[in-house]
Formats: C-alpha cells, sequence, structure tokens
C-alpha cells in the first residue's frame, strides 16, 4: 500500500475544491484510506493519519473513528507521536467519552517523564480537559510538580492545579502546602499562574481567603517592583513592565481586600501610585487602570481614592477608543448606586454616549442614564431619553419605554408633563411599550383627575392619526369610554378644545373594533368603551345596535360582553348607570402589584366597576386577604362596591349602630358597607335575587321577614354560596306598600364579632310605592364558627318629604341559615 | 477564558480551543452563532459584545477573526492584550504570518497556543521564554524520530 499523503499535501488538495460536494467526496476518500490504514494497525503512519484527521475534523467532518488513535499516539515513544496524540486527545475526546479514561496512565507515565517537553504536554493536556476522574488520579502528580524548582513545569503545574481545583474542589487542601514559597519566585510565568491559583482558591474557598490575606504585603511589594523597575524588555508591553502580572495581581488583591479592613488600607498606596503613574496613551495601560479601578470600587477604600477611580472612569468616557468608553460605561453602571453623585458628575458625557453607534455602547448609556435620572435632573434627562426612544433600534425600545415610566412616576414635575411624557412614548414607542403599563397608564390618568379632559383629547387625536399600536389604542378606548362626555363638551383647560362629536367619537370606536391592526384585547377595551358612552352620550339607539350586533361575534370575548350588555340595555337598564359611573380614584400598593380598592364610604360618588374587564381597571383579584378567606379562594376579579349613600358621616352613624354588637374585625370604617367583595363570574350575579347559576344552590333555607314597620317590608331569603360552607348569601328584598316612594334608601347592616360581612351595591335606592317593585340587595355572611346569626340593621329613607331613620334587631333567623 | 476561534472572514474555522468541556454539537452551534455575530459587526464597532452569559472579546487581523469568550469578571482590555500576544508569538515564529501560515501549519498553531494558555489563564508572560520552549520541543521531534509526519 502506498505511503498515505501528506498532510500540506491534503490541505492543499481540499483547498483545490471548487464546490462543497467535491470536497466532500475528496474527504471521504481520504478518510476510507485512513480508516484503512488504522486497521492495520501501521505505527509509521498513524501520526501523519490522525493529523490530516484532525484537519477534516476542523472542517466540520466526523472525526471519532480517531480517537483511539489518538490515544495509542498517546502511548508512543516518539515525541512527535505524543505531540499529536495529546492534541488528537484534546480536539477530540472530553470527558463525556469513556476512552478519555485510558489516558490517565499514559499522563501519569508522562508526567515523570525524562523530558520536561513530554511532562509539559501531559500537564496542559491534564489542565485542558481532565475529567474529574483523572484529576482525582492524578492530583498527587501534579501536587509533587508543583514543588519542583524546574520553573518550565512549575508554572504549568500551577495552572493545572487550577483545573484540578476548579473539577474537583474538595482536593483544594492538598495544595495548600506547596502554595508556599509560590510568591518568592523570580520567574515571572510562575509568578503570574501562582497568583491565579492563588486567586482560583481565595474565590472558591473563605478559610484559604483568611489564610492568604497575609500575602497581601508581598503582593503589594511585587507590584510596586514592576512599576518602579527599569526597562525589562523581556516582559515589556509598550513601555509597560509585565501588565498582565500586574493586573492579575491587582485582581488577587481585590479578593483579598474586599471585606477587610486592614488589607485594604494596606493596599491603599499602591492602588493610589498604580492610578496616577499608569501610562494612558494605550491600551496596556488602560487595562491596568481600568482594573485598579474595579480593585477600589470593590475593596474599603478611603473616599478619596474611590474619587480617583471616578474620575478615572469620567476620562475614559472621553477616550476616542470606543473600547474604553464602553469599558467605563460598565464600570460606571456597577458604581452608580454605591457612589451616585460621584458618577452624576459624569452625567453630561453619558448621555452623549446615547448618540454612540455602537450598539453595546448605546445600552450601557441608557441604563447608566436612568439610574441617574433624579428629582433635579428629570426635565432635561427626560428630553434626551425620549429623543433616544425616538431614534434607538427596536430592541431597547421596550426596555427604554419602561424605564422612561418609571423614572416619570417617580420624579414627574407636574400632572401635566407626566401625561405627555407618557403620550409621547405611547406616540413614538407605543407597540414596544409593555403590557403592563397599560394598567398603570390608566390608573395614573384615573388619579390625574384635573387632567382628565386634557387627556382624553390628546389620547383621541393620537388616535385619530394612528391606530396600529395597541397599548396606545388599549389606552385611548378607556379613556374615551371614561371621559368622552368632557371630549365632546370640549372643556379642555389646558389646550385649545377640539370640536368633535359623539357620532365621530363613536366612529373612531367602531373603526376600531372592525380594523384588522386591532388585537382581540383591543376589541374588548372599544367595545367597553362603546358601551360606557351610553350614560354619557345622548346616542344610545346607535351604541345599542353596535352591542346587539356583535352579540353574534366570533369572537367568544366579544361575544360575551356584548351579550352582557345586551341584557345590561333590555332588562337591567336601571342597573346601567350605577354600573357604567366613573371610576373613582384608585390607591397604588406597589408598583407592579394590585391596586387597593379605596373605601370610599361616601366622599365619592358611588360606582361600580365591571368585572369583565382584564386588570386594566386595576383591580386586584386577590386583595384584602379577608376577602379570598371570606369567599373560600375565589380568584375572579374583585368589584368595588359601596353603599350608595350620600352622607359622609355615615361611618361615625355605624359606629354607634355597632355600639354595642362588636365590629367583625375589619379595617375601619366599620366593615358592614363599603367592602371590596368578590364578584362571581357573571356581572349580574351577585345583584340579582335569582340564582342565575345553579352553582349557588338555594339550599332550601325558608326565608324571612327581617323587618316590617311603617310599611316598610324587609324580607331575608337564604343561599348558601358554595363552594364555602361558611358562607351564607342573603338577599334582603324591601318593599314599600305606603302610596309614596320611598327614596334615598339605605339598608345597614352589621354582626358580632364572630362573623364577617359584606354588602353589595343594592339594586336601586328607591323602594317604590304601593309594592310595586322590590329593591334587593345581597349581603354574604362568613360564620366560621357556626354560631347563631344575629344582626343589627339601620334603615334610613326620605317619604313623603321627611327622612326617617331606624335601628332594629334580626334575630330570628332560621338555624339553617347558620349551621 | 472559556474557549478561542480563530476564523475567516469567509466564516471559515481555522483553530478551536475550547477549555470548558462541551458538547460536539453545542460546540458547533456556538460557533455558527458567534461566527454569524461577529462578521455581522461593522468595523467602528466596539471589540466587545454580549453574548448568553459570557462577554466576547474579538480582533480582527488582516483576513482572521481572533474571538475570546471570557467570563464576567474577567478584564476585557487585557484581554485584548492576550489574543494580541498570540498573534506576535505566531508572527515571531512563522516570520510575518498571514492566514495560510495557520491553514498548512495549523497542528503548529495549536502547539504555540499551549504553550502561552493553559486552562485559558496565561502560562508565561515572556514572549522569549514561550518562543523557547516551542523552538526546543520542535528540535525534539527532529532529534526522536528520523519519519516526518
Amino acid at each position: 500500500m502506498p505511503a498515505p499523503i501528506r498532510l500540506r499535501e491534503l490541505i492543499r488538495t481540499i483547498r483545490t475544491a471548487r464546490t462543497q460536494a467535491e470536497e466532500r467526496e475528496m474527504i471521504q476518500k481520504e478518510c476510507a484510506a485512513i480508516r484503512s490504514s488504522f486497521r492495520e494497525e501501521d505505527n509509521t503512519y498513524r501520526c501523519r493519519n490522525v493529523a490530516k484527521l484532525l484537519y477534516m475534523h476542523m472542517l466540520g467532518y466526523p472525526a471519532h473513528f480517531g480517537q483511539l488513535e489518538c490515544l495509542k499516539l498517546i502511548a508512543s515513544q516518539k515525541f512527535t507521536d505524543k505531540r499529536i496524540g495529546y492534541l488528537g486527545a484534546m480536539l477530540l475526546l472530553d470527558e463525556r467519552q469513556d476512552v478519555h479514561l485510558l489516558m490517565t496512565n499514559c499522563i501519569k507515565n508522562d508526567l515523570n517523564h525524562s523530558t520536561q517537553y513530554v511532562q509539559g504536554l501531559a500537564l496542559c493536556t491534564l489542565g485542558c480537559m481532565g475529567s474529574s476522574e483523572m484529576c482525582r488520579d492524578l492530583a498527587g502528580e501534579v501536587e509533587k510538580l508543583l514543588k519542583t524548582s524546574n520553573s518550565y513545569l512549575r508554572k504549568k503545574a500551577a495552572l493545572c492545579a487550577v483545573h484540578v481545583i476548579r473539577k474537583v474542589p474538595e482536593l483544594m487542601e492538598m495544595f495548600l502546602p506547596a502554595t508556599k514559597n509560590l510568591l518568592s519566585e523570580k520567574n515571572h510565568g510562575v509568578l503570574h499562574t501562582s497568583v491565579v491559583l492563588l486567586t482560583e482558591m481565595c474565590e472558591r474557598s473563605p478559610d484559604m481567603l483568611s489564610h492568604f490575606r497575609k500575602l497581601v504585603p508581598q503582593l503589594v511589594r511585587i507590584l510596586k517592583n514592576l512599576i518602579m523597575s527599569g526597562y525589562s524588555p523581556e516582559h515589556d508591553v509598550s513601555g509597560i513592565s509585565d501588565p498582565f502580572l500586574q493586573v492579575r495581581i491587582l485582581r488577587l488583591l481585590r479578593i483579598l481586600g474586599r471585606s477587610d479592613d486592614d488589607s485594604s488600607e494596606a493596599m491603599n498606596d499602591i492602588l493610589a501610585q498604580v492610578a496616577t503613574n499608569t501610562e494612558t496613551s494605550k491600551n496596556v495601560g488602560n487595562a491596568i487602570l481600568y482594573e485598579t479601578v474595579l480593585t477600589i470600587m470593590d475593596i474599603k477604600s478611603e473616599s478619596g481614592l474611590r474619587v480617583l477611580a471616578i474620575n478615572i472612569l469620567g476620562r475614559f468616557l472621553l477616550n476616542n477608543d470606543k473600547n474604553i468608553r464602553y469599558v467605563a460605561l460598565t464600570s460606571l453602571l456597577k458604581t452608580v448606586q454605591t457612589d451616585h453623585n460621584a458618577v452624576q458628575r459624569h452625567r453630561s458625557t453619558i448621555v452623549d454616549c446615547l448618540k454612540d453607534l455602537d450598539v453595546s455602547i448605546k445600552r450601557r448609556a441608557m441604563e447608566l442614564s436612568f439610574a441617574l435620572v433624579n428629582g433635579n435632573n428629570i426635565r432635561g434627562m427626560m428630553k434626551e431619553l425620549l429623543y433616544f426612544l425616538d431614534s434607538c433600534d427596536p430592541e431597547f425600545k421596550a426596555d427604554c419605554a419602561s424605564g422612561v415610566f418609571l423614572a416619570a412616576e417617580k420624579y414627574a414635575p407636574s400632572k401635566r408633563w407626566h401625561i405627555d411624557t407618557i403620550m409621547r412614548v405611547l406616540t413614538t414607542a407605543g407597540s414596544y411599550v409593555r403590557d403592563d403599563s397599560v394598567p398603570n397608564l390608566i390608573q395614573l390618568i384615573t388619579n390625574s383627575v384635573e387632567m382628565h379632559a386634557y387627556t382624553v383629547q390628546r389620547l383621541y387625536k393620537a388616535l385619530l392619526d394612528d391606530i396600529s399600536q395597541q397599548p396606545l389604542v388599549q389606552v385611548a378606548s378607556w379613556c374615551i369610554g371614561e371621559y368622552g362626555d368632557l371630549l365632546v363638551s370640549g372643556q379642555c383647560e389646558e389646550e385649545e378644545p377640539i370640536q368633535v362629536t359623539e357620532d365621530e367619537v363613536l366612529d373612531v370606536l367602531e373603526g376600531l373594533l372592525v380594523s384588522n391592526l386591532s388585537t382581540p384585547v383591543t376589541r374588548g377595551y372599544s367595545l367597553t368603551a362603546i358601551m360606557k358612552l351610553s350614560t354619557r352620550f345622548s346616542s344610545v339607539n346607535r351604541i345599542k345596535k353596535v352591542v346587539s350586533i356583535y352579540g353574534s361575534s366570533i369572537d367568544v370575548e366579544l361575544q360575551q360582553r356584548a351579550v352582557e350588555y345586551n341584557a345590561l340595555f333590555k332588562k337591567y337598564d336601571h342597573m346601567r348607570p350605577a354600573l357604567l359611573e366613573r371610576m373613582p380614584i384608585m390607591e397604588k400598593t406597589a408598583s407592579n402589584g394590585p391596586t387597593e380598592i379605596v373605601q370610599t364610604n361616601g366622599e365619592t360618588e358611588p360606582s361600580m366597576g365591571e368585572s369583565k374587564h382584564p386588570p386594566p381597571i386595576g383591580q386586584p383579584a386577590n386583595q384584602a386577604n379577608d376577602l379570598l378567606d371570606l369567599l373560600g379562594g375565589n380568584d375572579v376579579p374583585v368589584i368595588q362596591t359601596t353603599m350608595p349613600t350620600k352622607t359622609a358621616s355615615s361611618g361615625g352613624e355605624l359606629l354607634d349602630l355597632l355600639g354595642d354588637l362588636s365590629l367583625s374585625g375589619g379595617p375601619a370604617p366599620a366593615p358592614a358597607p363599603s367592602v371590596p367583595t368578590s364578584q362571581p363570574t357573571f356581572l349580574l350575579d351577585g345583584i340579582s335575587s335569582q340564582p342565575l347559576f345553579n352553582d349557588i344552590a338555594a339550599a332550601g333555607i325558608p326565608p324571612m321577614t327581617a323587618y316590617n314597620k311603617n310599611g316598610l317590608k324587609i324580607d331575608f331569603t337564604f343561599e348558601r354560596a358554595n363552594p364555602n360552607p361558611n358562607i351564607a348569601v342573603i338577599t334582603i328584598h324591601a318593599s314599600n306598600s305606603t302610596e309614596a316612594d320611598m327614596t334615598d334608601f339605605v339598608f345597614q347592616a352589621a354582626v358580632p364579632k364572630t362573623f364577617q360581612l359584606q354588602l353589595l351595591s343594592p339594586s336601586s335606592n328607591v323602594v317604590p310605592a304601593l309594592n310595586q317593585g322590590t329593591v334587593t340587595q345581597v349581603i354574604r355572611v362568613l360564620n366560621p364558627q357556626k354560631q347563631q346569626l344575629r344582626m343589627r340593621v339601620k334603615l334610613t329613607y326620605t317619604h313623603k318629604g321627611s327622612a326617617f331613620q331606624d335601628l332594629s334587631e334580626v334575630n330570628n333567623f332560621p338555624p339553617q341559615s347558620w349551621q | 477564558m472559556r474557549f478561542m476561534l480563530l476564523f475567516s472572514r469567509q466564516g471559515k474555522l481555522r483553530l478551536q480551543k475550547w477549555y470548558t468541556a462541551t458538547a460536539e454539537r453545542d460546540k458547533k452551534k456556538m460557533v455558527r452563532d458567534l461566527m454569524q455575530i461577529v462578521l455581522a459587526r461593522k468595523p467602528k464597532m466596539c471589540s466587545f459584545l454580549e453574548w448568553r452569559d459570557l462577554k466576547i472579546v474579538y480582533k480582527r487581523y488582516a483576513s482572521l477573526y481572533f474571538c475570546c469568550a471570557v467570563e464576567e469578571q474577567d478584564n476585557e482590555l487585557i484581554t485584548l492584550e492576550v489574543i494580541h500576544r498570540f498573534v506576535e508569538l505566531l508572527d515571531k515564529y512563522f516570520g510575518s504570518v498571514c492566514e495560510l501560515d495557520i491553514i498548512f501549519n495549523f497542528e503548529k498553531a495549536y502547539f504555540i497556543l499551549d504553550e502561552f494558555l493553559m486552562g485559558g489563564e496565561i502560562q508565561d508572560t515572556s514572549k522569549k521564554s514561550v518562543l523557547k520552549a516551542i523552538e526546543q520541543s520542535d528540535l525534539l521531534r527532529i532529534y526522536f524520530n528520523k519519519a516526518d509526519a
């Protein structure tokens, strides 16, 4: 068989291939030849063949059949064989293959070889790809070599030890004695690798760390020598003596000085020296300065030194070299929390970096800018950041938008500015805004009461321009739904009010419904907004039509809403105004958390939220732990309900009412009237007296009359609400047998301490005369201790022009209602 | 350092050194990904980028890209110097090194790299020392066997 072709020749041949297919053909042919050569156990050419195989492997072709051959080469006596064999092992083998373990013995022998270059090969291979088993077996040999006087081997052994420790941390102890004199070496190679070894040990073990702290003076000395010594050609890089070693020592000093005052003090001087004396004209010098800055910031350095460090970073920011600028921004980002003021001084430079061409620099600058925003610089910074938002790449927009919102929320100088800023973000980067921003924004807008007209006008105008950005559209439709009346009546004070008719507004909203650009969520928003306008606009018929059309929409969500709204028009029209009234001010608990429902016991207009809205309303699904307790963990969105009481003093009256009955442990004011409740799935469910669903089982508890005086009769009917049998659902039915209506009717109730009570909204506050209708209201009572239910009720109403008020106790509850 | 790659502007791999155990398939994917990202960078951009949980430091010398992946706590600027030192070593060894030298003598490039770095760390900061060791090894090779590879 002819001698296999030489490596160079093969490379040359393969490179002449003009197509991928041609190359593949050549490779396959050669592989076949190599395979048969391997089969023949040809010692002479094995080395050549494996080398060729390695080349083909680099091109991307499989070479696993050469793995064993590498082992054979390693075992050979020829240096060339060993060299290629070890290279092959490092390239083709890894700890996933069991084959690699076969190397262990060879490596062991080679570690004790008479020729240092062979030992070197073994150390290198072990140190690059040794598995934990191999490391365990051979750690002893490495440790031996760590103590040798041969610096060539010592340096390699040190790095090999690093690898061993990484793979098998328990073996770290073993190398401790050998580290004793490592730093007294003159040889830079040994010094460097020793410092790496010490660093590895200190990072992994706090014991080692405290043990090696005593080396700080020695390290400082070595560093000093490096800086002060004259020109040393062997280690010189652009006029700096052994920058690699300097950087490594600085890093070790960082770890040693980190939480230790004494060590930090010991290195103070040298750090200052390095920081001031290092040449900054070339990258090398800056690399050392960079490491110095990192060390200064991390140890317990004195403030003067820290300011020096930040100033270095500031200078870096002005450097022409973008790498240096990048590194400076990264470091400043790390220090901005701790040294905020010092970093603020460089704010304008940082903001300039927003305009840099490099993506990484821009990102860093953006993050840093947000970190530097405060009450003083908010206006200026926001201008820059909004400009950046306009012009930056899409990958930044979401983060930038979120950052702007956060900053605006924290430091907005005025509500108008805040709203303007939000508008700007929504219109320029509206589609990149995060989903959770929408509810936050809505809440913000709701709470800026005096800006409602201005906001809705601006949002409306924005909608006219562009309906493609969903978050913008959602916020806008919600606002129009809420404040459409302000829009149409032209009440805006902040800017020139626009003339807009109801029909135009409805056109826009309907346009959203049909547009292909709108997502299902957006459509939900617009439908609900249209519905809300039925109480604010006069063109109710048009709205009715729209709503009834969507009652047969394919989209289940839209269909459900439309059907419910239809029902509102038809059967529950008397409830419509109450249901669709303005939202109250919402209080925020946390910036991302659910909002808290404010007890608006008479302070604001009574209102009802809509249960079908997704979280945007800000109604928390999990507000008030007692809610969940009460309703057995019902996690349906909560509706805020209040007693339709007009008097602000009702709180006081209640306390009187509950004078001798203890409060049921709810939050002040008295829990009875206005406690948020969890609303069952359907909008109308808890309000109507007829159970619409079977899951509210009428448990056959007989109804009772709770009160009957002066023509006012109040009956209680009972249900048990699944899933929690401790809850009794009582529906009161108030009827009026006199010839005059009872208006401003308010029903209040209090229960003993062991109970908890929730009152939902009444159907109306007018009890029509002559039993023409009833006012119904739902009470939920939690009775975990199954005590006898007692209740004190207070009734107020206006009848024939005079106000009536009555207190009464209800004790005749049927036993089934509380057992 | 986790790994070092050398590749041409056409996306041909010339050298790969991995300092952590990685599956073959993952290596291929990472190489492909990184090559794409680095080759797409414009000349004015900085030499550093973030990729996965690593920092990538790369520099172009003539037609070859030298690309290193370092960890979060590593100093990128000094890594640039490490790359430069390696190029200097190659240059001294081959005498005005060019891509072809590395293509045709890839095994030697590996030998030099393995004499300079181990486990991702520098073994010797002296250029002279590293070159001497290579020289001696080469001599050893000649002395030991007559049949050449």
